[in-house]
């Protein structure tokens, strides 16, 4: 009975380290979001490629779809790139650009470049859009469905795992 | 020494420019002063995401002065503080708030240090207490036998 009463501190260091564990398992960048299985926000912005054209959140109901949020100045977004232009060759889901915070002549020669794996890229040259659907590190991702919930956000780069192990099941399943 | 002072020129040319360049930059993006204290009463209780350390109100990035824009016109459409924190927290979450709220997911997080300190203090004063009601003989010199020490054996 009296080792019990040593058991003790033992068992408290146990927690904390358990804690500390779990919070250095964390990446502090990554805050998740609260618009995770909400409506995605309304917008309704100018093609990056026909500034005469428009494009808002109710064209885009009845379709799952990605949103990339993307900016020529964003260098994150350079290395993402080439995985999002081997992807939307392999696979049907419209995939729409979120040309955020950037010079329009600045985002189509980065297309023109780099190759453009979007259905159409939308210019959010004042970030407001952003701001509605939480963006603070570019480049982001999200899965939106059919009726236009938001089902997945990645903060920063797409990885090759990412798109195999998260967004291609994920997509499978709401389009099932 | 002609061509140290042009360089010196040159140098004290750029400062210049710098300088101005600064001070247009610290212009009030507003001339209404209750407006902008107020915007930065609430700014500095948001978090800004992208230098996670500072305050919307202090950092210089980018978002932190889109949403600073953001909360001016909040406010200058006559909307009160309550309402433009809610819309902070709808799009980033309870992480952009400084103060989280009290709710049982940060639970821990507001009352843990206060448990931590209440469980200390007790443990400090039983082990104490016990140890002055200790007759004499238990706190023998250490080059003693200790084998009837009560808290060794």
């Amino acid at each position: 009975m009296k080792h019990v009463r040593y058991l003790v501190p033992m068992g408290i260091l146990l927690v904390l380290l358990y804690f500390l564990r779990a919070g250095l398992s964390l990446n502090p960048k990554e805050v998740p979001s609260p618009l995770i299985g909400k409506p995605a926000p309304e917008f309704s912005l100018p093609r990056l490629d026909q500034p005469e054209q428009r494009i808002s959140r109710a064209d885009m109901v009845g379709q799952v779809w990605v949103l990339n949020v993307w900016a020529s100045w964003c260098v994150a977004c350079r290395q993402e790139h080439p995985l999002l232009v081997q992807y939307a060759k392999q696979s049907k889901v419209p995939i729409y650009g979120l040309n955020y915070k950037d010079e329009r002549a600045a985002g189509m020669k980065w297309l023109a470049d780099f190759g453009n794996p979007y259905t159409a890229s939308i210019s959010d040259r004042d970030g407001r859009v952003g701001i509605d659907f939480g963006v603070y590190g570019v480049p982001e991702t999200f899965v939106i469905d059919r009726q236009g919930i938001i089902r997945y956000k990645q903060i920063g780069p797409l990885t090759p795992e990412v798109l195999r192990d998260t967004i291609e099941p994920l997509l499978k399943q709401l389009n099932s | 020494m002609r061509r140290l002072l042009s360089r010196f020129g040159i140098h004290i040319v750029l400062a210049l420019a710098c300088g101005g360049a600064l001070a247009a930059e610290a212009l009030p993006a507003s001339d209404n002063p209750a407006l902008e204290a107020r915007v930065m009463k609430i700014s500095s209780e948001l978090r800004c995401l992208v230098c996670q350390n500072e305050t919307i109100a202090a950092s210089h990035a980018e978002l932190a002065v889109d949403l600073r824009r953001q909360v001016r016109e909040m406010l200058q459409n006559g909307q009160n503080e309550q309402q433009v924190v809610d819309y902070m927290t709808a799009r980033y979450g309870d992480f952009v708030l400084y103060r989280p709220p009290f709710k049982p997911l940060t639970a821990l997080l507001w009352i843990g240090p206060a448990v931590m300190v209440v469980v200390g203090l007790g443990t400090l004063f039983v082990v104490l207490r016990r140890r002055s009601r200790l007759a004499d003989e238990a706190f023998e010199a250490d080059d003693k036998d200790v084998s009837h020490d009560p808290h060794l054996s």
